[in-house]
Protein backbone atom coordinates (compact mmCIF):
# COMPACT_ATOMS: atom_id res chain seq x y z
CA UNK A 1 0.00 0.00 0.00
CA UNK A 2 1.51 3.52 -1.29
CA UNK A 3 2.36 5.97 1.72
CA UNK A 4 0.17 9.42 1.38
CA UNK A 5 3.35 12.07 0.36
CA UNK A 6 2.30 13.79 3.77
CA UNK A 7 3.61 11.12 6.09
CA UNK A 8 6.20 10.39 3.93
CA UNK A 9 7.40 13.84 4.19
CA UNK A 10 6.96 14.42 7.89
CA UNK A 11 9.33 10.92 8.58
CA UNK A 12 12.11 12.85 6.64
CA UNK A 13 11.50 16.63 8.20
CA UNK A 14 11.57 14.80 11.66
CA UNK A 15 15.08 13.74 10.70
CA UNK A 16 15.72 17.51 9.87
CA UNK A 17 16.10 16.61 6.00
CA UNK A 18 14.43 20.10 5.15
CA UNK A 19 16.86 21.39 2.29
CA UNK A 20 16.81 19.67 -0.93
CA UNK A 21 17.75 19.27 -4.58
CA UNK A 22 17.11 17.74 -7.39
CA UNK A 23 15.16 16.30 -10.47
CA UNK A 24 11.54 14.76 -10.93
CA UNK A 25 10.42 11.32 -11.16
CA UNK A 26 7.55 9.88 -11.60
CA UNK A 27 8.15 7.12 -9.20
CA UNK A 28 7.58 9.77 -6.91
CA UNK A 29 3.72 10.62 -7.90
CA UNK A 30 2.00 13.21 -5.57
CA UNK A 31 5.73 12.65 -3.49
CA UNK A 32 7.33 15.20 -5.81
CA UNK A 33 4.77 17.75 -5.68
CA UNK A 34 3.89 18.11 -1.98
CA UNK A 35 7.48 18.38 -1.21
CA UNK A 36 7.81 21.12 -4.25
CA UNK A 37 5.10 23.00 -1.96
CA UNK A 38 5.76 22.36 1.20
CA UNK A 39 6.74 25.62 2.79
CA UNK A 40 8.96 24.09 5.61
CA UNK A 41 11.31 22.58 2.68
CA UNK A 42 13.56 24.46 1.10
CA UNK A 43 13.84 22.73 -3.14
CA UNK A 44 16.11 23.84 -5.66
CA UNK A 45 14.82 22.31 -8.80
CA UNK A 46 18.86 21.57 -10.35
CA UNK A 47 19.26 20.70 -13.75
CA UNK A 48 20.36 17.68 -13.78
CA UNK A 49 21.85 15.31 -10.81
CA UNK A 50 25.41 16.30 -10.03
CA UNK A 51 24.29 19.67 -9.79
CA UNK A 52 21.79 18.45 -7.32
CA UNK A 53 23.97 16.61 -5.45
CA UNK A 54 26.55 19.85 -4.95
CA UNK A 55 23.69 22.13 -3.90
CA UNK A 56 22.30 19.52 -1.30
CA UNK A 57 26.09 18.72 -0.17
CA UNK A 58 26.51 22.18 1.16
CA UNK A 59 24.02 22.18 3.91
CA UNK A 60 26.71 19.81 5.68
CA UNK A 61 28.87 22.77 6.25
CA UNK A 62 25.92 23.96 7.79
CA UNK A 63 25.68 21.19 10.26
CA UNK A 64 22.84 20.00 8.51
CA UNK A 65 22.18 17.05 6.17
CA UNK A 66 21.01 18.18 2.24
CA UNK A 67 18.79 16.11 -0.02
CA UNK A 68 18.66 15.11 -3.16
CA UNK A 69 15.98 13.57 -4.81
CA UNK A 70 16.26 11.71 -8.73
CA UNK A 71 15.40 9.23 -10.82
CA UNK A 72 17.92 6.01 -10.91
CA UNK A 73 18.95 6.63 -14.53
CA UNK A 74 21.02 9.86 -13.23
CA UNK A 75 22.97 8.03 -11.39
CA UNK A 76 25.92 7.91 -13.95
CA UNK A 77 25.37 11.43 -13.82
CA UNK A 78 26.62 11.48 -10.05
CA UNK A 79 29.51 8.84 -10.15
CA UNK A 80 32.17 11.48 -10.86
CA UNK A 81 31.07 14.14 -7.93
CA UNK A 82 30.43 10.81 -5.70
CA UNK A 83 34.27 9.64 -6.13
CA UNK A 84 36.16 13.01 -6.13
CA UNK A 85 33.79 14.97 -4.41
CA UNK A 86 31.31 13.49 -1.60
CA UNK A 87 33.94 10.21 -0.82
CA UNK A 88 37.12 11.93 -1.00
CA UNK A 89 36.54 14.61 1.04
CA UNK A 90 33.23 12.86 2.96
CA UNK A 91 30.20 15.00 2.59
CA UNK A 92 27.48 12.99 3.58
CA UNK A 93 23.97 13.82 1.95
CA UNK A 94 20.66 11.35 1.53
CA UNK A 95 19.78 10.54 -2.26
CA UNK A 96 16.23 9.90 -2.59
CA UNK A 97 16.24 7.31 -5.84
CA UNK A 98 13.28 6.25 -7.42
CA UNK A 99 13.73 3.22 -8.63
CA UNK A 100 12.81 3.17 -12.39
CA UNK A 101 12.99 -0.29 -14.28
CA UNK A 102 12.98 -2.57 -10.79
CA UNK A 103 13.13 -6.33 -11.75
CA UNK A 104 14.62 -5.81 -15.00
CA UNK A 105 12.16 -6.60 -18.49
CA UNK A 106 9.71 -6.81 -18.98
CA UNK A 107 8.85 -3.93 -16.64
CA UNK A 108 9.22 -0.17 -17.44
CA UNK A 109 10.34 1.21 -20.68
CA UNK A 110 13.43 0.06 -22.07
CA UNK A 111 15.56 2.90 -21.50
CA UNK A 112 15.30 1.87 -17.58
CA UNK A 113 15.31 -1.94 -18.25
CA UNK A 114 19.53 -1.78 -17.62
CA UNK A 115 19.82 0.62 -14.85
CA UNK A 116 17.00 -0.75 -13.23
CA UNK A 117 19.26 -3.84 -12.78
CA UNK A 118 22.05 -2.43 -12.02
CA UNK A 119 21.43 0.20 -9.71
CA UNK A 120 21.71 -1.53 -6.60
CA UNK A 121 25.06 -3.24 -7.70
CA UNK A 122 26.60 0.94 -9.06
CA UNK A 123 26.05 1.68 -5.51
CA UNK A 124 27.66 -0.88 -3.81
CA UNK A 125 30.96 -0.85 -6.41
CA UNK A 126 30.96 2.99 -5.51
CA UNK A 127 30.44 1.75 -1.40
CA UNK A 128 27.27 4.49 -1.24
CA UNK A 129 25.44 2.57 1.28
CA UNK A 130 21.55 2.23 0.61
CA UNK A 131 18.78 0.87 1.70
CA UNK A 132 15.14 -0.44 -0.21
CA UNK A 133 12.30 1.32 1.22
CA UNK A 134 9.10 -0.22 2.41
CA UNK A 135 6.21 1.24 3.32
CA UNK A 136 5.38 -0.28 6.13
CA UNK A 137 9.07 -0.03 7.50
CA UNK A 138 9.96 3.20 6.34
CA UNK A 139 11.21 4.96 9.75
CA UNK A 140 13.73 2.02 10.79
CA UNK A 141 14.79 1.80 6.57
CA UNK A 142 15.84 5.15 6.88
CA UNK A 143 17.50 5.55 10.95
CA UNK A 144 19.67 2.45 9.37
CA UNK A 145 20.34 4.70 6.50
CA UNK A 146 21.28 7.52 8.38
CA UNK A 147 23.35 5.93 10.94
CA UNK A 148 25.08 4.58 7.92
CA UNK A 149 25.47 8.34 6.48
CA UNK A 150 26.56 9.52 9.49
CA UNK A 151 29.21 6.86 10.64
CA UNK A 152 30.69 7.02 7.21
CA UNK A 153 30.17 10.49 6.48
CA UNK A 154 29.26 9.52 3.56
CA UNK A 155 25.88 9.79 0.86
CA UNK A 156 23.60 7.32 1.02
CA UNK A 157 20.67 5.96 -1.35
CA UNK A 158 17.32 5.35 -0.39
CA UNK A 159 15.54 3.46 -3.07
CA UNK A 160 11.79 4.30 -3.63
CA UNK A 161 10.32 1.34 -5.72
CA UNK A 162 7.03 2.65 -8.09
CA UNK A 163 3.79 2.94 -5.72
CA UNK A 164 5.17 3.42 -2.55
CA UNK A 165 4.23 7.29 -2.37
CA UNK A 166 1.28 8.48 -3.77
CA UNK B 1 44.51 40.20 -21.50
CA UNK B 2 45.40 40.20 -17.82
CA UNK B 3 47.71 36.97 -16.17
CA UNK B 4 45.73 34.22 -14.43
CA UNK B 5 47.38 34.73 -11.07
CA UNK B 6 47.37 38.54 -10.94
CA UNK B 7 43.92 38.19 -11.63
CA UNK B 8 43.28 35.79 -8.66
CA UNK B 9 45.21 38.23 -6.35
CA UNK B 10 43.76 41.03 -7.49
CA UNK B 11 40.52 39.02 -6.38
CA UNK B 12 41.55 37.67 -3.16
CA UNK B 13 43.19 41.15 -2.32
CA UNK B 14 39.13 41.85 -1.91
CA UNK B 15 38.40 39.08 0.33
CA UNK B 16 37.05 40.07 3.81
CA UNK B 17 38.29 37.66 6.49
CA UNK B 18 34.22 36.15 6.96
CA UNK B 19 34.18 35.37 3.06
CA UNK B 20 34.23 31.96 1.80
CA UNK B 21 35.93 31.27 -1.65
CA UNK B 22 35.97 28.08 -3.57
CA UNK B 23 38.15 27.43 -6.40
CA UNK B 24 37.55 24.39 -9.18
CA UNK B 25 39.92 22.03 -9.72
CA UNK B 26 43.55 21.86 -11.36
CA UNK B 27 45.80 25.18 -11.58
CA UNK B 28 42.89 27.43 -10.28
CA UNK B 29 42.72 25.85 -6.72
CA UNK B 30 46.85 25.49 -6.90
CA UNK B 31 46.78 29.47 -7.82
CA UNK B 32 44.47 30.32 -4.68
CA UNK B 33 46.39 28.37 -2.22
CA UNK B 34 49.56 29.50 -3.54
CA UNK B 35 48.29 32.63 -3.52
CA UNK B 36 46.46 32.93 -0.16
CA UNK B 37 46.16 29.82 1.63
CA UNK B 38 43.41 30.62 3.57
CA UNK B 39 40.60 27.97 5.98
CA UNK B 40 36.97 29.69 4.40
CA UNK B 41 39.11 28.54 1.27
CA UNK B 42 37.43 25.38 -0.47
CA UNK B 43 39.56 24.27 -3.20
CA UNK B 44 37.48 21.50 -5.32
CA UNK B 45 40.76 19.28 -6.44
CA UNK B 46 38.10 17.26 -8.57
CA UNK B 47 34.92 16.97 -10.01
CA UNK B 48 35.30 19.70 -12.46
CA UNK B 49 31.93 21.41 -13.20
CA UNK B 50 30.73 20.90 -9.63
CA UNK B 51 32.28 24.02 -8.14
CA UNK B 52 29.35 26.35 -9.27
CA UNK B 53 26.28 24.18 -7.52
CA UNK B 54 28.22 23.52 -4.60
CA UNK B 55 29.11 27.51 -4.43
CA UNK B 56 24.73 27.72 -5.15
CA UNK B 57 24.05 25.29 -2.25
CA UNK B 58 26.31 27.49 0.24
CA UNK B 59 25.05 30.92 -1.11
CA UNK B 60 21.71 29.10 0.01
CA UNK B 61 22.46 28.24 3.03
CA UNK B 62 24.05 31.23 3.84
CA UNK B 63 22.98 34.19 3.15
CA UNK B 64 24.80 36.58 5.65
CA UNK B 65 28.10 35.07 4.20
CA UNK B 66 29.84 35.86 0.58
CA UNK B 67 30.40 33.56 -1.16
CA UNK B 68 33.04 33.61 -4.17
CA UNK B 69 33.26 31.11 -6.74
CA UNK B 70 36.60 30.93 -8.79
CA UNK B 71 35.95 28.66 -12.00
CA UNK B 72 37.48 28.15 -15.33
CA UNK B 73 35.87 28.52 -18.94
CA UNK B 74 36.33 24.69 -19.43
CA UNK B 75 34.41 24.00 -15.97
CA UNK B 76 31.54 26.98 -16.80
CA UNK B 77 31.01 24.78 -20.44
CA UNK B 78 31.37 21.64 -18.31
CA UNK B 79 27.95 22.56 -15.79
CA UNK B 80 26.53 25.73 -18.13
CA UNK B 81 22.61 25.14 -17.01
CA UNK B 82 24.17 25.87 -13.46
CA UNK B 83 24.26 29.30 -14.92
CA UNK B 84 20.77 29.70 -15.45
CA UNK B 85 19.97 28.06 -11.76
CA UNK B 86 21.93 30.44 -10.20
CA UNK B 87 20.22 33.36 -11.89
CA UNK B 88 16.92 31.93 -10.99
CA UNK B 89 17.69 31.29 -7.61
CA UNK B 90 19.08 34.73 -7.44
CA UNK B 91 21.83 34.83 -4.10
CA UNK B 92 22.52 37.75 -3.80
CA UNK B 93 25.51 36.92 -2.14
CA UNK B 94 26.71 34.85 -4.76
CA UNK B 95 30.18 36.12 -6.64
CA UNK B 96 30.55 34.43 -9.98
CA UNK B 97 34.04 34.36 -11.51
CA UNK B 98 34.91 33.06 -14.89
CA UNK B 99 38.73 33.26 -15.23
CA UNK B 100 38.59 32.71 -19.21
CA UNK B 101 41.58 31.55 -21.05
CA UNK B 102 39.97 30.25 -23.61
CA UNK B 103 41.65 26.48 -22.50
CA UNK B 104 42.10 23.38 -20.48
CA UNK B 105 45.50 24.90 -19.28
CA UNK B 106 45.30 21.97 -16.65
CA UNK B 107 45.70 19.53 -19.18
CA UNK B 108 47.81 20.78 -21.45
CA UNK B 109 46.35 24.09 -22.95
CA UNK B 110 44.09 22.09 -25.60
CA UNK B 111 41.52 25.13 -26.60
CA UNK B 112 38.42 25.61 -25.49
CA UNK B 113 35.27 27.17 -27.26
CA UNK B 114 35.16 29.86 -25.06
CA UNK B 115 37.38 31.67 -28.18
CA UNK B 116 34.11 31.58 -30.36
CA UNK B 117 31.40 31.82 -27.47
CA UNK B 118 31.31 34.77 -25.02
CA UNK B 119 30.35 33.32 -21.83
CA UNK B 120 28.96 36.86 -20.33
CA UNK B 121 26.64 37.39 -23.00
CA UNK B 122 25.09 33.76 -21.93
CA UNK B 123 25.25 34.84 -18.28
CA UNK B 124 23.74 38.25 -19.22
CA UNK B 125 20.50 36.14 -21.13
CA UNK B 126 20.86 33.79 -17.83
CA UNK B 127 19.80 36.73 -15.63
CA UNK B 128 22.67 37.39 -13.07
CA UNK B 129 21.64 40.42 -11.55
CA UNK B 130 25.49 42.36 -12.45
CA UNK B 131 27.47 40.71 -15.27
CA UNK B 132 30.82 41.87 -16.15
CA UNK B 133 33.43 41.30 -18.59
CA UNK B 134 36.67 42.76 -18.16
CA UNK B 135 40.21 42.29 -19.80
CA UNK B 136 42.78 43.95 -17.59
CA UNK B 137 43.65 44.86 -13.92
CA UNK B 138 41.85 48.05 -13.88
CA UNK B 139 38.64 46.42 -15.45
CA UNK B 140 38.62 43.62 -12.69
CA UNK B 141 38.92 46.28 -9.93
CA UNK B 142 35.95 48.41 -11.31
CA UNK B 143 34.15 45.24 -11.44
CA UNK B 144 34.87 44.11 -8.13
CA UNK B 145 34.40 47.85 -6.72
CA UNK B 146 31.14 47.42 -8.48
CA UNK B 147 30.09 44.25 -6.60
CA UNK B 148 29.64 46.79 -3.26
CA UNK B 149 27.32 48.92 -4.81
CA UNK B 150 24.81 46.21 -7.06
CA UNK B 151 23.00 43.49 -5.83
CA UNK B 152 23.73 39.77 -6.79
CA UNK B 153 23.95 37.15 -8.13
CA UNK B 154 27.45 38.60 -9.83
CA UNK B 155 28.95 37.15 -12.79
CA UNK B 156 32.47 38.57 -13.76
CA UNK B 157 34.20 37.26 -16.58
CA UNK B 158 37.81 37.84 -17.00
CA UNK B 159 39.27 37.05 -19.99
CA UNK B 160 43.07 36.21 -18.80
CA UNK B 161 46.05 34.90 -20.41
CA UNK B 162 48.25 31.70 -20.13
CA UNK B 163 51.14 32.44 -18.32
CA UNK B 164 51.70 29.85 -15.83
CA UNK B 165 53.36 30.23 -12.80
CA UNK B 166 56.41 28.52 -12.39
CA UNK B 167 57.51 25.56 -9.78
CA UNK B 168 53.41 25.91 -8.68
CA UNK B 169 52.56 23.30 -5.69
CA UNK B 170 49.82 21.19 -4.96
CA UNK B 171 46.97 21.85 -2.49
CA UNK B 172 48.87 20.49 0.27
CA UNK B 173 46.22 19.38 2.65
CA UNK B 174 44.33 16.34 2.95
CA UNK B 175 40.52 16.60 1.45
CA UNK B 176 39.16 16.10 4.93
CA UNK B 177 41.43 19.07 6.58
CA UNK B 178 40.05 21.00 3.90
CA UNK B 179 37.01 19.89 4.82
CA UNK B 180 37.00 20.80 8.28
CA UNK B 181 38.83 23.70 8.25
CA UNK B 182 36.44 24.91 5.63
CA UNK B 183 33.32 24.07 7.60
CA UNK B 184 34.13 25.86 10.65
CA UNK B 185 34.81 29.23 8.42
CA UNK B 186 31.35 28.37 7.22
CA UNK B 187 29.66 28.50 10.93
CA UNK B 188 31.42 31.53 12.01
CA UNK B 189 30.42 34.75 13.02
CA UNK B 190 32.73 37.70 12.75
CA UNK B 191 36.50 37.06 13.68
CA UNK B 192 39.67 34.86 12.34
CA UNK B 193 40.68 33.62 9.08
Amino acid sequence: MAMDPESFWAVLKARGLTFFAGVPDSTFGDGYNYMVNDPEIRYVPAVREDVALGIASAAYFSGRLGGVIMQNSGIGNIVNPLTSFNLMYKIPALIIVGWRGYGGPPNDAPEHWIMGVKTPEILSLLEVPYEIMETETLEADLDRLLGKIEQGSVPGALLVRSGMIG
Amino acid sequence: MIDRYVAIQTILGKVQDDDLVLSTTGMISREVFFSEDRAANFYMIGSMGLLSSFGLGLALQSPHKRVYVLEGDGSALMSLGTLPLIASERPTNLVHFILDNEAYESTGVQPSISSKVDLSEIGKSCGYAHVARVEDVEGLEGALQDNETTTGPHLIMVKVGIAPVKGIPRVSHAPTEIRDRFKSRVQSQGEGK
